[in-house]
């Protein structure tokens, strides 16, 4: 809390909203109501009318379309498509029906544009009433040209982040809201609620989160899968990739360059080519089973994808084949960052090889790598492509949704584009967000490296 | 030296030896573990016989075809237009996406602002919704401004690979931290702007991760297929690499374009791997960067 209320004193500035209004002389006020007002009387002409432009369109805009935009969300339509009878031409015309997903998605576009037009709004406030202060106390105002030039200094990160933050705003944060708002509507091919659905609050919910119904039973097993795969991808993974990245490392292991080439390799093939030749590999007929029965091994093919177990096993395996090349790329810098001295002393008092390991390589790895680990969790809980390509979920029980390797996110894809639970697809795409963020932001928070981001400059 | 420590020391240095023998040995067999997968699928596509199961596990007779296949037989899977489609694609998902990075990241790592903390939250929080979650609500606001017909799919798949690009700016950022703050100090006092300091100073001294991160988002379309086959759908003509790939090992083709897949996976595959053993120190520096406590 300290530490917030230190943060807003470094950016304090006297040009509030509030100050516009406490303070803020006809002019000023005038600017709530016709923005850029303020700037213009104040004498910076083209800044307030590029604020007066922008109500305009605004207004334009909501009068044309965003008012019946957001008169249609609370209801999402009620209108289907209809064949109408057309006396004069002898035919069936169609009448436009509503469509629910055009409607929502209308609706969050205009509760997006009203949002931004506020901000705007704000600072246009803000903005007449800094010329106005600045007048006042006699000091210079700038023109426009100057107002342009600030940007390429002082103010530079408007001019850098505005684009970026453009392109998140709209293909990233919009459809996200888009895609939570569908999981309080019903959305889906239940009762035929595709092209016309309704708000239903948190039924969805209720219906996931319940032991009772199916849907429900398979989202507490997937949950429980995907939270045991984590664990295990992540652990293993990074217990064997450090062990790799020591022994390499080591001082008597020769051609290091060698052996990490051949490592890092693997990651280098894109991971959609090398996980389906890891499916082809180990199908019944794949070139696995064959070698291990030319050479005796085995009769019959192992279930690799077929048998609960087997396939489970199999997926955390290639998953090692998968991630510990990343585990050993980042684990080598930091092994040796490792201060030598603590080596050295820990040699003096006598200590072995796996005394050091537990009490110096084991402590200091796991310092700096806490932020990797939970990246690494998280990256894990959402990881599509292992599952996906390799097993598809499979084995699959009868008449279920998602097969026993299936991930909350490969279930999610299942639900939306295989069988069209939209709602359902974004309640559960939700649920795995509250899972990663209490779990991440509790630990990430606590890191060195979030506290103390400056701390080796 | 008396003769017992001598006896210790050959002791020892055997001891050591075997270790050593140990240790190169396993070494030995993981890489060949790591490597077979790989060394199977270039096997694969120079393998004569078609379909996907074989009962021997070297090809009985090598050819090259797979490959003449792969780029002359345009009739079905039309690989050389995917591989325009991709390349137009990439290259300008690339320029977008390493504007978008470097911007942002220089603003997270030099400027100090209001918003800065906020953002940098925001983009740890965005991480971790699924990412194809809001997958088919980019597809429906695509659509809902046309660009899921015809050519415009092609801006379609830029926007997609380069619109979120903004929030990825943490191995950027940890380059820059580490360039000293005193080489913009001594650039302000001699009365450059921070966009000439930006411009003039950090990029030429950032030359390395530009590189990266060019690299990086020039690689984005050629692996990624699941926004590429929600973008396409149907529409063939406008298929990239990586869903054509995929295509041929679906059952209708997987008879006949096997291993011309294995031969395609091997073509896209060495280009982004000479990309990736040259830029792994980055990401390696990156990582640790980011994470310097």
């Amino acid at each position: 809390m300290r530490k917030r209320k230190k943060r807003v004193k470094d950016f304090a500035t006297p040009y509030t909203v509030e100050a516009a209004v406490k303070k803020g002389n006809f002019a000023t006020r005038l600017s709530f109501l016709i923005m850029g007002a303020g700037n213009i009387l104040h004498g910076q002409v083209i800044k307030g009318l590029l604020y007066l432009a922008m109500e305009i369109s605004f207004l334009v805009f909501m009068v044309r379309s965003g008012w019946y935009n957001l008169s249609m969300l609370p209801s999402l339509g009620w209108m289907l498509q209809e064949e109408v009878w057309n006396e004069s031409k002898g035919i069936f015309e169609y009448a436009q029906g509503h469509n629910s997903v055009l409607l929502l998605l209308y609706g969050v576009v205009t509760i997006f544009m009203v949002v931004l037009f506020i901000l705007v709004w704000g600072s246009s406030a803000k903005s007449a009433y800094k010329a106005q202060y600045l007048k006042e106390h006699g000091k210079h105002l700038p023109g426009f040209m100057e107002d342009v030039k600030s940007l390429f200094n002082e103010n530079l990160q408007k001019l850098l982040m505005t684009p970026p933050l453009i392109g998140i705003l709209s293909f990233t944060i919009m459809p996200l809201i888009y895609m939570i708002s569908m999981a309080f509507t019903n959305y889906s091919k239940i009762d035929d609620h595709l092209v016309l659905f309704d708000w239903v609050g948190l039924e969805n919910f209720k219906k996931v989160l319940s032991f009772s119904d199916s849907i429900g039973k398979t989202f507490w097993s997937v949950l429980g899968w995907t939270l045991v795969w984590a664990v295990f991808a992540t652990g293993l993974n990074y217990i064997f990739g450090m062990i790799l990245a020591i022994v390499i490392n080591r001082k008597d292991t020769r051609i290091k360059g060698f052996w990490r080439f051949c490592f890092v390799l693997s990651i280098a093939v894109p991971q959609f080519v090398s996980l389906l030749i890891m499916r082809t590999m180990l199908q019944p007929d794949g070139a696995v089973n064959v070698l291990l029965k030319n050479l005796g091994l085995i009769d019959q093919s192992l279930p690799f994808f077929t048998n609960v177990t087997w396939a489970r096993v199999t997926v955390i395996v290639i998953n090692l084949w998968v991630g510990i090349p990343y585990t050993l790329l980042s684990a080598t810098g930091i092994l040796q960052n490792i201060p030598t001295e603590l080596y050295e002393s820990a040699k003096v008092d006598g200590a072995n090889a796996f005394v050091t390991f537990f009490k110096i390589t084991l402590p200091y790895m796991l310092f700096v790598m806490t932020p990797y680990l939970i990246t690494t969790f998280a990256g894990n809980v959402n990881n599509f492509n292992v599952i996906y390509l390799l097993s598809s979920g499979h084995p699959t029980p009868v008449g279920s949704t998602a097969g026993k390797t299936d991930l909350l996110v490969t279930w999610l894809y299942k639900l939306t584009v295989d069988n069209q639970y939209f709602n359902l697809g974004a309640v559960i795409g939700i649920l795995t967000f509250v899972v990663l963020a209490v779990m991440s932001l509790l630990t990430y928070r606590k890191t060195g490296s979030y506290k103390n981001e400056e701390g080796f400059q | 030296m008396t003769a017992n420590v001598k006896k210790q020391n050959t002791s020892a240095k055997t001891r050591r030896f075997i270790t050593n023998c140990f240790v190169h040995a396993a070494l030995a067999v993981l890489s060949v573990i790591w490597l077979f997968p790989i060394f199977w699928v270039v096997l694969t596509s120079f393998r004569a016989e078609k379909g996907s199961y074989q009962t021997t596990f070297f090809p009985k007779t090598y050819t090259l075809n797979n490959y003449i296949k792969l780029f002359s037989d345009r009739t079905i899977l039309d690989f050389p237009q995917m591989f325009m489609n991709t390349l137009i694609v990439a290259i300008f998902s690339c320029l977008i996406s390493t504007f978008f990075v470097l911007c942002v990241a220089y603003c997270m790592s030099r400027l100090r602002f209001k918003m800065r903390k906020p953002f940098m939250n925001l983009a740890l929080i965005l991480g971790m919704f699924p990412g194809f979650m809001c997958m088919m609500a980019v597809y429906y606001i695509l659509k809902a401004i046309g660009l899921t017909e015809g050519s415009m799919i092609r801006v379609a798949l830029v926007i997609v690979y380069s619109g979120g690009a903004g929030l990825t700016f943490y191995i950027a950022k940890g380059f820059f931290d580490t360039i000293p703050k005193a080489v913009d100090e001594a650039a302000f006092l001699d009365g450059a702007t921070k966009w000439q300091v930006f411009t003039k100073i950090t990029m030429p001294l950032s030359k390395p991760i530009v590189v990266y991160t060019i690299l990086t988002a020039f690689i984005a379309p050629w692996v990624d297929f699941i926004f590429a086959k929600v973008i396409c759908r149907a529409d063939a003509k406008y298929y990239t690499v990586a869903i054509g790939l995929w295509r041929m090992l679906e059952k209708e083709y997987i008879d006949n374009w096997y291993t011309a897949f294995a031969a395609g996976a091997v073509c896209i595959s060495i280009p982004i791997a000479i990309v990736f053993v040259a830029t792994q120190r980055f990401y390696a520096d990156g990582m640790s960067g980011a994470v310097k406590g």
